[in-house]
């Protein structure tokens, strides 16, 4: 076991750098820089910036050729420091403040609810095919799985407004904005973030019911399971003790295909309810060429799905020893 | 055993029996008949691959209903002038976000064919905001097939091109016919919608041919090589798949530069959503390769001579092209929403452009949305193309294995 953790630690690194030289040329992909942004700004209220917009460009580099400036700033992301936010005359890290826990925070408790919704929808519509209920909650999945998350946080936004006059913007309570972390806060974003995390798993859930209902239908067709039941297991017991297990693990395994989903939605989402994480500034940053600010957004992110999978993959190999002895997983 | 057969008991014998009566049929005997094929059968065991497809696809009800849907969807888009009853940018000063007008038949008992009633306007000054009531007195009845000149917006270029006044629908003689309501400069959002469509729906079939193209020259020289190029693809891949798609999308429109005219941004568009959609495809297309290279007929190929290109496209190719057409169609929908969501930020398509991203990006502005929510209409084609997508795609992916 501690071999394959090693082994898929290393196999991680080439994969980060990957991505990190990727972001920086995405981020350094617009014609002009910051300076050149403001310049055109300062100009067009008559004012001449060309003096400052230098002064700028030599200050953070952006004179520098390109390789340099992305070492430069890889090397400053190893010791913690993620660059300097041109728009907000602060650094990254200041910036980022607690939006970057936050992001966490929301992901994290929305991959948890698709787990714990999708589930037992999920065995329930296997284990009872075709009844009125799985009809149901396929229909539902369906309508959740079509319906762009973006959208449903909108119509949501406005049933709630409408039915209770509850306006659900931001992810706590405005007291608590700035505020070092305390327990009332924590209830604060817990109440507020119900519904951002309903909308966020509205289409990983709808998509993990499927895939689970699909494995399960496999595992339960297969002859193993007809010869428990012929020898007399319970029911219950008889789609526990082996089809179940089998079926959890491309359940797990999907963690894979659902961490970007999840964290994409909630970039969108973020923005439509104005959540204090990392979406609406992301946005904002990417508008105004903020470079630095983009990049480490993006990067956080990419950091996010990457960490993601290797725990999906660590909890596969501890859930089936064919995985982390170097065999293949037998679908 | 030789000799005849002893009589088992003796002493009796038994009387001679009459011969026994028999029938036998004058006509040839056939050694075949019992394995020969009905018509019916024949025709099943003839049909071709996309026959048998098509015929497999027909139980799926769903799945067929959603084709005519999307099929009508897509010719809606080469006649949307007609389809609107306002051009695109017509502006009504007067109507600045009127609600939907309700169609009605009856007036006061009487049947007068669809009618709709006209706006009363006023202001309300202690909320700010325009009221709009129907003034049940007078119907107006809506006209069909028309060809008017005396509203706004009546006349349009057809594709750009000559200037027509035809429309399936019009408002009523000095009447308005706002099926969906206004927007924020009175322009209705229903011919806005039927103008949306042509580039909503066309970003996912453009997108889907460059991602299609991408996806089978990559994973193919992935599939049929394998070793080296196989691994190193596969790890692009990876890559590509982990990040969030769409942090990356928004990064990339982002890039596109501010003065490209809207058909390069169209273009710039449906190229990014392409660059990141193609990796599922890819894998779908390796991973048949890796199966069908070992099979028989492809080693008769090379035995033969044939060039790689060759059996790749002539061998290869369309033992899983019907597959391909079931992932593409699942993954159209993904590009359509993609552009939505882009557009509806912000960093997609911009205004001269009309997508119905386009359209929703008003609905961003959540008191606009609160107090008019009919600007979220545009919701309401996105949300049924993509469930028709959806729909169309398992359906296809289940008929695309017809032996099953």
């Amino acid at each position: 076991m501690f071999g394959y953790v090693v082994q898929r630690l290393f196999v991680m690194i080439p994969t980060l750098l990957v991505i990190s030289a990727l972001v920086f040329i995405i981020i350094n992909l617009p014609p002009g820089d910051f300076a050149t942004a403001m310049l055109q700004e300062l100009e067009s209220q008559g004012g001449s910036g060309a003096q400052k917009a230098t002064e700028i460009r030599a200050l953070y580099g952006l004179d520098r050729p390109l390789i340099e400036q992305y070492f430069h700033w890889l090397g400053g992301m190893m010791v913690g420091d993620f660059g300097f936010s041109f728009e907000h005359e602060a650094p990254v890290t200041a910036v980022v403040g607690e939006r970057m826990g936050l992001t966490l925070l929301i992901n994290f408790i929305s991959i948890l609810f698709i787990y714990l919704v999708s589930f037992p929808i999920g065995v329930y519509s296997a284990v009872r095919q075709y009844s009125a209920g799985d009809y149901a909650f396929s229909f539902l999945g369906l309508v959740g799985y079509a319906t762009p998350n973006f959208m449903l946080a909108i119509i949501m936004l406005y049933v709630l407004n409408e039915a209770f006059g509850i306006s659900i913007g931001g992810l706590m309570d405005p007291a608590f904005r700035d505020q070092p972390m305390s327990w009332d806060k924590f209830v604060s974003i817990m109440q507020h973030s119900v519904v951002p995390v309903v909308v966020i798993g509205t289409a990983g859930t709808a998509a993990m019911i499927r895939r689970l209902r699909a494995n399960l239908l496999d595992e339960l067709h297969k002859q193993y399971v007809v010869t428990a039941k012929a020898k007399g297991l319970p029911p219950g017991r008889a789609l526990r003790k082996y089809p179940l297990r089998m079926a959890l693990n491309p359940f797990i395994a999907d963690i894979g295909n659902l961490l970007p989903d999840v964290v994409s939605s909630s970039v969108i989402v973020s923005v439509v309810l104005g959540l204090e994480t990392v979406g609406p500034t992301l946005l904002r940053a990417l508008e105004t060429q903020d470079t630095y600010l983009a990049g480490s957004f993006l990067m956080f992110l990419a950091l996010l799905t990457v960490i993601g999978m290797l725990i999906s993959d660590l909890a596969l190999a501890a859930l089936d020893p064919r995985i982390r002895l170097g065999g293949k997983a037998v679908k | 055993m030789a000799g005849p057969l002893k009589p088992l008991v003796t002493g009796r014998t038994l009387p001679p029996a009459k011969p026994l009566e028999h029938w036998a049929d004058d006509a040839v005997f056939d050694p075949k008949a019992a394995t020969r094929l009905t018509p019916k059968q024949e025709r099943y065991y003839l049909a071709s691959q996309w026959q048998l497809m098509w015929w497999k696809l027909k139980r799926h009800r769903l799945a067929v209903i959603s084709l005519f849907f999307l099929l009508a969807a897509y010719a809606s888009i080469l006649i949307a002038e007609m389809i609107a009853p306002y051009a695109l940018d017509a502006r009504n000063t007067d109507y600045l976000y009127a609600p939907p007008q309700s169609v009605h038949l009856m007036h006061e008992g009487r049947f007068l064919g669809p009618f709709v009633y006209p706006y009363k306007v006023s202001l309300d000054l202690t909320q700010l905001k325009w009221v709009y009531e129907g003034d049940l007195t007078r119907p107006q009845p809506i006209r069909f097939f028309c060809a008017p000149d005396d509203y706004n917006g009546a006349r349009y270029r057809f594709w750009g091109g000559p200037e027509l006044g035809f429309h399936f629908i019009c408002p009523p003689k000095d009447g308005t016919l706002f099926l969906m309501g206004t927007d924020r400069l009175g322009r209705d959002v229903f011919s806005r919608i039927a103008y949306g469509a042509r580039i909503s729906l066309t970003v996912g079939l453009v997108g889907i041919i460059l991602s299609f193209a991408l996806g089978i020259v990559i994973g193919g020289i992935a599939g049929y090589y394998g070793g080296f190029i196989d691994n190193a693809v596969q790890r692009v891949i990876e890559i590509i798949r982990s990040f969030p798609t769409l942090p990356l999308l928004m990064a990339l429109s982002a890039a596109l530069p501010v003065t490209w005219s809207p058909i390069l941004v169209f273009l710039g568009v449906t190229m990014i959503l392409a660059l990141l959609d193609w990796p599922g495809l890819a894998r779908a297309v390796r991973s048949k390769f890796l199966s069908l290279r070992e099979e028989d007929f492809v080693q008769a190929a090379q035995l033969m001579g044939a060039r790689p290109s060759r059996i790749i496209a002539r061998h290869l190719l369309p033992s899983f092209a019907s597959h391909l057409i079931a992932s593409a169609s699942l993954s159209i929908p993904a590009m359509i929403l993609g552009e939505t969501a882009l557009s509806f930020l912000g960093l997609g398509l911009r205004p001269p452009i009309t997508s119905w991203g386009v359209l929703l990006n008003e609905a961003q502005n959540f008191s606009a949305v609160a107090l008019y929510p009919w600007i979220m209409f545009p919701m309401l084609p996105v949300f049924l193309v993509v469930l028709a997508f959806q729909f169309l795609g398992d359906g296809l992916r289940d008929a695309a294995d017809p032996y099953k």
